[in-house]
């Protein structure tokens, strides 16, 4: 006969009791003391049957095999690539996975991704010690040229995708840009610059507010708004023609941008 | 006469009143400050991330690194010369020490967890307030912990035993003054800091240690509060 100490969707802290007894068991951000059961990092609690799992709010990008994601190249070496993936460790993407193509001994491996680029990849091994291997061979994996490169909380990632895609395709609709969310919480946006930052906006109105529920139908409404807003303004789109990078700079997070 | 009165009229077990807030500073991956009285701390964690130089790597589990620093002009008057010293080297290890305990570094190989804890105002009691401001910026950043480390000084002036003292009271010249910082782990009382500087009795030292076991609920209780004040 176990009963729960905290409400179920509430919000615990290291070190809180959130069950007592043995019919519950601990699974992520949870563990056993004794006939307790207590969280182990900052989350919101959640319960399913007898399972007692935490959904962290905070924290950097653990890499998972078969993520996709979206790195940058940091390093080129003698057999593959480096790159920065938004975590805790870099990740490598050695040649024999980045192109089908032939690539001679010595060849100049700049030709295919230089430093700074981003690419759009997939793990394939995380091993114990975290050494991540990437690679670019499988449908929508590439490198990236021109848009927009922010950077969201990786664990907010889930919330910005939706249920099967479906608060990404909404942003996608409503603005007409290209989106693509890495799992490491990377994100990859091309469009009208006014709709790109329409785009971020939304992006970071999910990331503040993705605990607290209706998340889908104020997004809605933000969109719609500002949507309709611009619309209202059809010249600014003009004025922006002429070079007037004014706006853009306004935006924090320009040490993203490629 | 000797010191039966505190100097700001608090009672011997009463902490000074405590300010906590965690997410203060945008850009680190968790921060927190932590105000008592009128010493103030801010801590700010980054990590885990990619430690280098490369051989302080551990294979086994990630290392946790705490810098602490009086601000130049925190002090009562005389300017605190900038950069390192003996003693905040010392602070520095005795922070990491005590929150070693709780934090499960083990899924983060070679990595490091930097803790940056700065103090713009003191007042007494820096290390125990960066302590306590670290664990809510550990906490804050999403780390696996066990529990969180609450810490305050107790100690004895004169003939009185006493929690939470501050300068006018450390500096107490009327009689001997024993300042004894301590941290605990409230879940399951362990304690995790104990220095002690200056002179006290058996009994007292277990009486300031007893009180200092209440002291730190109550602080973790404030800890807790500010993280969940957050969202």
């Amino acid at each position: 006969m176990g009963e729960l100490l905290v409400a179920d969707k509430s919000i615990v802290v290291p070190g809180e009791e959130v069950a007592a007894g043995m019919d519950f068991l601990p699974t992520e951000g949870v563990y056993r003391d004794g006939d307790k059961l207590v969280a182990s990092r900052l989350g919101l609690l959640a319960v399913d049957g007898r399972l007692v799992k935490l959904i962290p709010l905070s924290g950097k990008y653990l890499p998972k095999r078969g993520d996709v994601i979206i790195g940058k190249v940091t390093d080129v070496t003698i057999s593959g690539w480096r790159t920065d993936i938004n975590s805790a460790y870099t990740a490598m993407l050695s040649m024999k996975d980045a192109t089908s193509e032939f690539i001679a001994r010595g060849a100049d491996l700049t030709r295919y991704f230089t430093f700074g680029d981003y690419l759009v990849t997939k793990i394939v091994n995380v091993t114990s010690q975290n050494l991540v291997d990437l690679t670019m061979k499988g449908p929508g994996l590439r490198k990236l040229s021109e848009g927009r490169i922010i950077a969201v909380a990786p664990n907010k990632v889930p919330r910005i995708i939706g249920k099967q895609g479906s608060m990404v395709s909404m942003i996608k609709d409503a603005t007409g840009c290209r989106i693509i969310v890495g799992q490491n919480g990377i994100v990859w946006l091309q469009g009208d610059p006014d709709q790109e930052l329409v785009a971020v906006s939304a992006l970071r109105k999910i990331e503040n507010e993705s605990h607290i529920s209706g998340l889908t139908d104020r997004i809605k409404v933000f969109l719609d708004g500002e949507v309709k807003r611009l619309h209202l303004a059809p010249s600014m789109n003009a004025g922006n023609d002429g070079g007037s990078e004014g706006g853009r700079s306004e935006f924090s997070e320009r040490e993203f941008q490629q | 006469m000797g010191y039966d009165k505190r100097v700001d009229g608090r009672k011997p077990d009463e902490l000074r009143p405590i300010v906590a807030k965690a997410g203060v500073i945008k850009r680190a991956d968790g921060s927190a400050m932590f105000k008592i009285g009128d010493t103030v701390a801010y801590a700010a964690v980054y990590g885990p991330r990619d430690l280098f130089p490369k051989f302080l790597q551990d294979p086994q589990r990630g290392i946790l690194r705490c810098k602490y620093n009086m601000m130049p002009f925190s002090g009562a008057g005389d300017r605190v010369r900038p950069g390192g010293s003996r003693r905040s080297k010392e602070i520095s290890m005795v922070t990491e020490k005590a929150l070693l305990p709780v934090l499960n570094l083990e899924d983060f190989p070679n990595a490091v967890v930097d803790v940056f804890i700065e103090l713009p105002q003191t007042d007494a009691g820096t290390r125990c307030a960066g302590i306590c401001a670290a664990a809510i910026a550990l906490a804050d950043a999403g780390l696996s912990m066990k529990d969180m480390v609450a810490s305050v000084s107790v100690g004895k002036v004169d003939n009185m035993v006493a929690v939470d003292l501050n300068y006018a009271e450390e500096s107490y010249e009327g009689g001997d003054v024993a300042d004894v910082p301590v941290a605990f782990i409230p879940r399951t009382g362990q304690i995790s800091l104990l220095q002690m500087d200056g002179l006290i009795d058996g009994e007292s030292l277990k009486r300031a240690l007893e009180m200092g076991r209440k002291a730190c609920m109550q602080i973790s209780e404030i800890q807790k509060k500010a993280l969940k004040e957050k969202f």
